[in-house]
């Protein structure tokens, strides 16, 4: 694990390397947006290509995004009409991070949950992670091998962290405000 | 964008795993019992619940239960402002608060640009208390877990050095364990008077005690016996699960944050980075994952001597010195988004900020707790292991359940 050639190249480098990559295999589909303006530049990748890409990135020989840190779900805004799943990668031969974002639309009607493809056959961490997201902000995770909720009771209604969550005046006829 | 939605209007699609877990539970062979393990248990060092499916004294499936702790950290941080919420960071893995403090007020600095200009006194003295913490909780770990084995003196002596350390950050932040002393731009309040001279004591009197408290463990047949070979975590699983901080190193691979992002004033400070090396067994096993820890109170002691070198020599306290001087009345962030990690004593912590304009409230702050990621590899470890190994392995995880549930 010592320092690689590539481990001293700067952030932008490698991002600007991903994308070459990530074209050359996916095509030009595959990214459907970036974000290159914050402190850590971001793409917006398909989400019916998540898992490919995913896996690709885990195990190209340039790349080798063998930890996954986090998987953050967030609430675009009630009036957004979207949900973003965020994944924070890292590399630890190559010690470079990189992040993606899944970006779903959604009209936040409770039977109808944002959905994508579940990325837990990659890294393990997914698996909590995404039930995690499941369960606080409602996002479906397809082919995912345990879909319950993780922090919550099974049988909790609702998702606690979207904008517009209205906590439940009972609980099993306990009043909870 | 019709095929990413899902329609649940005639079965909620969550039911489906939720009965597959029923069905499980159900179909356990006449030879099978399921048994529970938790939430009130003590070794689950908290309140977790495990479900095991045992064939006589043979596990053969764990199930984890989390959320007896859950405080909802994340809707809170979504209420309140960034200064507010670094009391709620503090009851995350509420044996290393500073720890927690640190990284999620660097990820703020970060974002506000001010990481660069905080002077060097400060971050000193926050790596001074990181790693007075880190020495808090690895005695913690290494205390409870020599319980979990069977051996009682370890948690009583662990116990009487980390009541000093205690003392300390309580004379410092006035706090015993959730201190809210590291604050945005700079600090609560400089370190007391006389701070640097009591720190270097308990340093000499605690580098023997340190000697000793290896002896009772490391070496003990007893513990070797009981934690050599067991549970073993090859680095590739660790690394697929997520498994930072100890969990990581001690299958081998030399990982620490401190070292890779060189946050802070780490770059400066000379220290090594223990790994695993199956010397009573194989690499990765809960020794592997014990002596780690006992490695690392060792290199935090080497930390804490260079930061008083520097603190009471060239940093030294003046009197016009403002800890205050750069903590923003107001934080005031343009809309972005930013993943902060650092290295707690239990692994990577990371927090993901989504700020929104004109309001120092964020949108979204995501707590990436280390014993959430370290747990969720029990179930593998645990296939097939003894129910008295199983208490091992969890010891040797060493989770705190504040920061799984968050």
């Amino acid at each position: 694990m010592e320092n690689s050639e590539a481990g001293s190249l700067s952030n932008m480098e490698s991002f600007e390397k991903i994308r070459t990559l990530l074209i050359s295999r996916f095509g030009e589909s595959a990214i459907v947006a970036e974000a290159q303006e914050g402190l850590q530049p971001a793409f917006y990748i398909a989400p019916e290509q998540l898992p490919e890409v995913c896996r690709f990135l885990r195990d190209h020989e340039a790349t080798y995004f063998d930890f996954l840190s986090c998987i953050s779900a967030v609430d675009d805004g009630i009036t957004a009409g979207t949900f973003t799943v965020v994944y924070h990668l890292a590399s630890i031969p190559y010690k470079q991070q990189l992040t993606l974002k899944v970006r779903i639309a959604n009209d936040r009607h409770p039977d109808r949950l944002p959905a994508l493809p579940s990325v837990s056959s990659v890294w393990r961490t997914a698996d909590w992670h995404e039930r995690e997201a499941f369960d606080l902000m409602g996002i479906f995770f397809e082919n995912h091998p345990d879909l319950r909720r993780i922090l919550l009771p099974d049988d909790w209604e609702g998702y606690p962290l979207r904008k517009d969550y209205q906590e439940a005046e009972t609980y099993h006829g306990i009043a909870i405000k | 964008m019709a095929e990413n939605t899902i329609e649940t209007s005639a079965e909620k699609p969550y039911q489906e795993a939720l009965r597959a877990y029923e069905a499980r539970l159900a179909a356990i062979g006449s030879e099978e019992m399921v048994i529970n393990m938790g939430p009130q248990h003590p070794s689950t060092h908290g309140v977790l619940r495990l479900q095991l499916i045992t064939d006589g004294e043979i596990v053969k499936e764990v199930i984890p239960h989390l959320g007896y702790l859950h405080r909802c950290f994340e809707k809170h941080a979504e209420s309140m402002n960034y200064g507010k919420t670094i009391p709620f960071t503090d009851r995350m893995d509420y044996l290393a608060s500073m720890n927690n403090s640190h990284a999620f007020v660097m990820g703020v600095e970060r974002m506000l640009g001010i990481d660069g200009q905080i002077p060097k006194r400060i971050e000193y003295i926050r790596v001074l208390v990181c790693e007075l913490n880190r020495i808090a909780s690895h005695l913690i770990a290494i205390g409870t877990y020599g319980i979990d084995i069977g051996a009682f003196t370890p948690f009583m002596w662990c116990f009487r050095d980390r009541e000093h350390i205690m003392n300390m950050l309580e004379w410092a932040s006035g706090s015993r364990m959730l201190y809210n002393y590291i604050w945005v731009g700079g600090l609560f309040y400089d370190l007391p008077v006389g701070f640097e001279e009591r720190c270097a004591e308990f340093i000499a009197y605690f580098k023997p005690k340190l000697i000793e408290l290896d002896e009772l463990l490391t070496t003990n047949q007893i513990f070797i016996s009981r934690t050599a070979n067991i549970g073993v975590l090859p680095s590739d699983v660790a690394i697929n699960y997520g498994c930072s901080g100890p969990m990581l190193r001690a299958s081998g691979i030399k990982w620490d944050l401190r070292r890779v992002d060189g946050y802070s004033v780490y770059p400066e400070i000379e220290f090594e980075i223990p790994v695993g090396k199956g010397e009573a067994g194989t690499t990765g096993d809960c020794w592997d994952r014990y002596k780690v820890r006992v490695d690392e109170i060792r290199e935090s002691v080497k930390i804490i001597e260079q930061c008083l070198e520097r603190l009471s020599g060239p940093l030294k306290r003046t009197p016009e010195f403002d800890p205050r001087a750069l903590v923003p009345k107001k934080v005031n962030l343009k809309p972005q988004d930013y993943y902060v990690r650092a290295e707690n004593p239990k692994g990577e912590l990371g927090f993901y900020f989504v700020t929104q304009e004109k309001t120092d409230i964020p949108k979204r702050v995501k707590a990436r707790g280390p014993s959430f990621n370290n747990l969720s590899v029990l179930p593998e470890l645990a296939k097939g292991v003894l129910i008295a190994d199983l208490i091992a392995i969890l010891g040797s995880i060493d989770i705190v359940l504040g920061e799984v549930d968050r």
